[in-house]
């Protein structure tokens, strides 16, 4: 007989033990409902619609048309010549072919209005990592960084958990269409001065996430200016920078940087991946872009927790260095989301619910305010647990991304087939159809 | 584009980024800089310096390519495996696909002869090896605790397991008149001391087969070690990264198996920590595998696996191969019977040179004795030595006081990253300097021959001096805009874009890629 012994358990550490990894938001408790029960149009078509993950799948046959016509490319990671050494190679700066492939396509994002050194580029396994990593570098346990509200969820983990390191809200609101004022920086600076935290940064999304905009001219520079007379880093997580609907939208920070000649660069660092843009989560392709030398090199040296697999960099180094097949897909993709957008936008607003005017990015920033039975945060959760339980859509309230006004939704729309997408339009039109009729 | 030169602002960083826990001023690194600066190829650069500082496994990697070739439809980016391509690329799930899962699990468990049973879903994805590590101290430790090691030591576990997390690593001194082996004494001796200085030891962390000595542990010591564990309620972390590799016979014996023969021992301490790096071959996928025996810390590792998470491109490839029974029984059985072939070698050739290694069994090193040719017992003499034989006989091994050992004059030489032509050359060099030494040596009296040793010391002052100015030449240079460093300016080398930045770099890869 064994007889069961039940020993106290050993303690893990306090940041195991913490719910900072951030799970227990709504946010994450749409994505378990949709787990649960995942709508197929012929299986289960009652299931829920993932609405809650901003993917983009709208252009993933310009890259499989891609690979089926340039079928060298599977030889350059399978072939006879390469695989030894691809297998091999665990460089820290990472194949110099993809690091040069990645600064191209930025810079054709941005339609070749800036630069990018290539050596300037630090590879890691998605942009998660790399915000954890500039996080590490930048600020020490205890220290603080300014983030505009509403922002992505996961930030609360990425920035904070590891690291020991606290978000300061910067809080935006709609009377001026959620834009970073130079008064909510300056308060939010105050609040954590008066909190006895060193602000070491601010790190904020450009285009938004979960606003859909890209920041305009003069916040930029008000931002630049904010950051340089509090001798403070700026990290800009242009993640989005690709699903901007028309080019001459989107300014990157490192045009203003350029046209001010650099002075303050060393203070910027750039976050990218390919996770959005070109829909590729799965592969784990982060970039930091830094022009500040040391945290250059310190990133590398970081890096090695998070590398990115040769065989991936080996694959999409000729397609991102196709400078035809790049210029192509960028102008597709952001035709095809903004068609999208437009789309969603237009039927949401047919049934009588308005969204904050985007033109950015895998989802739209959907105004509830009207249908709340109370303007709090609890009147929020009960609208969402509603249209979560009877609508049957995942879609992220507001808290979960710290928005201060009760009854904003972020919706994703990209991550799903036109029909699918339909489906959960109607059942938007029929939950407000319903709601007229009592 | 010229940026403002960081100096003034080096305040601005964070502790963690402005201190060395990056590791790389070890001497374990300063040989990966001379062998990066003077490569040996057989053909263009015979005289360069061989690597034999970096753990590669380059023996079977033909079996790998070869079943990749047979099979395109594991690859999403061939004909045959296009469509599987939207549904990989969309894949980040943390648990990763359970098809990879599974097959890691019957890997680790054919790794270790069938006798231990792996559960796929107790299997956490980490940025390779290194990832698995860090993320286990951040689970299992905070800041200032102590985990406790036995030396000799792989030295990057100072960087992977504490620069970011703020753990200590303690050592458990080990020594060469019982071969190096773990004893309860030692244990024992170093947990009090790390009592008495007030540190709170959480856990034990171990490597098995161990780098650098290349020795498994033997069934009494495994229980030694677990008894303890249990006794202080500690955590174990095994670091089973070479289980693959055993050879010559001896089966290795992985603690997991005595958990199983042993229901008394609390499964919950126990934390395996793997990659695929050593004994597949494939450092470059960044494959590091968590496996624990304690449901908390996979839920918590596998959150924190986010910062690591191995391409599903890559998974979808390997889940295929390591499912493919035949596969990995062929490659297993040929894997040992390469490295064991290997090793009888160089150990032999060595030998005949009077050179002799602690007995192994496992790993991709030999772990060389060459206390005979120090000036005197001190780590000063060991490094002069190293520095000789990497500036005079052109190897790059890595000296033993890298890995914290407490007896001078031991060093670990990789004999697995390359091919048997420039592992004969190494053999010969070696041979070479040991008759150079020792004619010099029997020729002479005692007080000659310490003349002669000096003469060799002072040849390697000589050049670590040049050396040092070099690098003190490129650290100048480092306070250039990184740009500057494209300018092919005398034998500034592209490298010199992140200076004292040392990344492994196979000798198998070519430098500009």
């Amino acid at each position: 007989m064994v007889v069961k012994v039940y020993k106290p358990c050993v303690p893990l550490s306090a940041i195991a033990t913490s719910s900072t990894h951030g799970e227990d938001s709504p946010y994450f408790a749409g994505w378990r409902a949709y787990d649960e029960d995942p709508y197929d149009a012929t299986t289960n078509p009652s299931g829920v619609i993932q609405m809650g993950l901003a993917e983009n799948q709208v252009s993933f046959d310009l890259l499989e048309k891609y690979l089926e016509e340039h079928q060298e490319v599977s030889k350059l990671v399978n072939g006879i010549g390469g695989f030894r050494e691809n297998a091999l190679f665990q460089d820290y700066h990472g194949l110099n072919s993809f690091r040069k492939a990645m600064a191209s396509f930025m810079e054709e994002i941005r339609g070749g209005k800036v630069k990018f050194d290539s050596n300037r580029i630090v590879l890691t396994a998605g942009a998660t990592a790399a915000n954890e990593l500039l996080t590490f570098i930048i600020a020490n346990p205890g220290d603080a960084l300014l983030v505009p509200t509403p922002y992505y969820p996961g930030f609360d983990r990425d920035l904070r958990w590891r690291t020991g390191v606290n978000i300061i809200p910067v809080n935006c609101n709609s009377s001026n269409k959620f834009q970073i004022t130079k008064q909510a920086l300056e308060e939010a600076y105050a609040k954590a001065k008066k909190a006895d935290l060193q602000v070491k940064g601010l790190l904020m999304t450009n285009p938004s996430n979960p606003l859909g905009t890209a920041m305009t001219r003069p916040v930029l520079e008000e931002i630049l200016n904010f950051i340089s007379s509090k001798n403070m880093h700026l990290i800009s997580d242009e993640i989005y920078s690709g699903s901007v609907f028309s080019s001459e939208e989107f300014i990157s920070i490192a045009e203003i940087l350029e046209e001010r000649g650099y002075a303050d660069a060393q203070r910027v660092h750039i976050v990218y991946s390919l996770s959005k843009d070109l829909g590729l989560p799965g592969f784990r392709v982060g970039a930091i872009y830094s022009y500040n030398d040391a945290v250059v090199t310190t990133a590398r040296r970081m890096s090695s927790f998070t590398l990115v697999s040769s065989q991936t960099q080996k694959m999409l180094s000729p397609m991102l260095s196709d400078v035809t097949f790049t210029k192509n897909y960028i102008k597709t993709n952001r035709e095809r989301l903004k068609r999208r957008y437009n789309y969603v936008v237009e039927r949401l607003r047919e049934c009588g619910i308005e969204c904050l005017h985007g033109n950015a990015g895998l989802f739209c920033w959907m105004n509830l305010k009207p249908l709340l039975e109370e303007a709090t945060t609890d009147g929020e959760l009960k609208l969402w647990e509603t249209i979560l339980k009877d609508l049957k859509l995942d879609i992220s309230p507001g808290s979960s991304c710290h928005c201060t006004e009760p009854g904003w939704f972020r919706v994703c729309f990209a991550n799903m087939s036109i029909e699918t997408l339909d489906v959960a339009l109607s059942r938007f039109t029929s939950f407000m159809e319903k709601r007229r009729k009592t | 584009m010229g940026y403002q030169s960081v100096s003034e602002n080096s305040h601005l960083l964070s502790r963690i980024a402005a201190g060395d826990g990056h590791g790389e001023n070890s001497s374990y690194f300063d040989g990966w800089k001379d062998y990066d600066s003077n490569p040996f190829h057989p053909v263009s650069n015979p005289g360069g310096v061989i690597q034999m500082g970096l753990a590669e496994n380059l023996l079977c990697l033909d079996l790998i390519k070869e079943w990749i070739k047979e099979h395109p439809e594991a690859s999403i980016c061939t004909e045959e495996g296009l469509n599987y391509f939207e549904a990989v690329a969309n894949f980040q799930d943390y648990h990763g696909l359970p098809s990879f899962r599974q097959a890691l699990a019957r890997f680790m468990g054919k790794a270790r002869g069938g006798r231990v049973s792996f559960n796929p879903d107790s299997i956490v994805m980490s940025g390779g090896g290194t990832g698995a590590q860090e993320t286990l101290a951040f689970c299992l430790a905070d800041p200032g605790d102590a985990f406790l090691v036995p030396t000799p030591y792989y030295p990057a576990f100072d960087r992977d397991f504490c620069w970011r997390t703020g753990v200590r690593l303690l050592p458990i001194n080990c020594f060469s008149s019982n071969n190096f082996k773990l004893t309860k004494a030692a244990l024992e001796s170093a947990y009090e001391t790390a009592r008495k200085n007030n540190i709170r030891v959480k856990g034990v962390l171990m490597t098995n087969p161990s780098n650098p000595l290349g020795t498994t542990m033997d069934r009494d010591t495994l229980k030694t070690l677990l008894t303890f564990v249990n006794q202080k309620r500690i955590h174990l972390v095994c670091d089973e990264v070479f289980s693959g590799s055993v050879f010559n016979q001896a089966d290795f014996l992985s603690v997991c198996e005595l958990l199983d023969e042993e229901p008394s021992y609390d499964k919950s301490l126990i934390h395996i920590a793997y990659s695929l790096s050593k004994d597949l071959g494939l450092p470059g996928f960044r494959v590091g595998v968590i496996y624990s025996y304690n449901d908390t810390v996979v839920k918590c590792a596998r959150r924190m696996s986010s910062f690591g998470l191995v391409s599903s491109q890559t998974q979808h490839l390997l889940s295929h191969m390591l499912n493919d029974d035949d596969f990995t029984s062929k490659y297993l059985a040929e894997n040992k019977r390469r490295l064991h072939t290997r090793h009888e070698e160089f150990t032999s050739g060595l030998e005949k040179f009077g050179i002799k290694c602690l007995p192994s069994t496992a790993g991709l090193f030999i772990w060389m004795d060459l206390r005979q040719f120090l000036k005197e017992n001190t780590e000063n003499a060991e490094l002069k030595l190293w520095r000789v034989i990497i500036d005079d006989v052109k190897l790059n091994i890595s000296p033993g006081s890298s890995f914290r050992c407490t007896e001078p004059g031991w060093f670990r030489v990789c004999f697995a990253n390359m091919d048997d032509a420039t592992m004969h050359v190494a053999l010969k060099r070696i041979g070479d300097f040991a008759d150079k030494v020792k004619d010099e040596t029997t020729q002479l009296d005692d007080a000659t021959m310490h003349v002669a040793l000096k003469r060799i010391g002072d040849f390697a002052d000589k050049v670590k001096d040049e050396t040092t100015q070099l690098q003190q030449k490129k650290r100048f240079n480092k306070k250039l805009r990184l740009s500057f460093c494209r300018i092919n300016d005398g034998g500034i080398t592209q490298h010199l874009m992140s200076p004292h930045l040392q990344s492994p770099r196979s000798p198998l890869v070519k430098a500009s890629h």
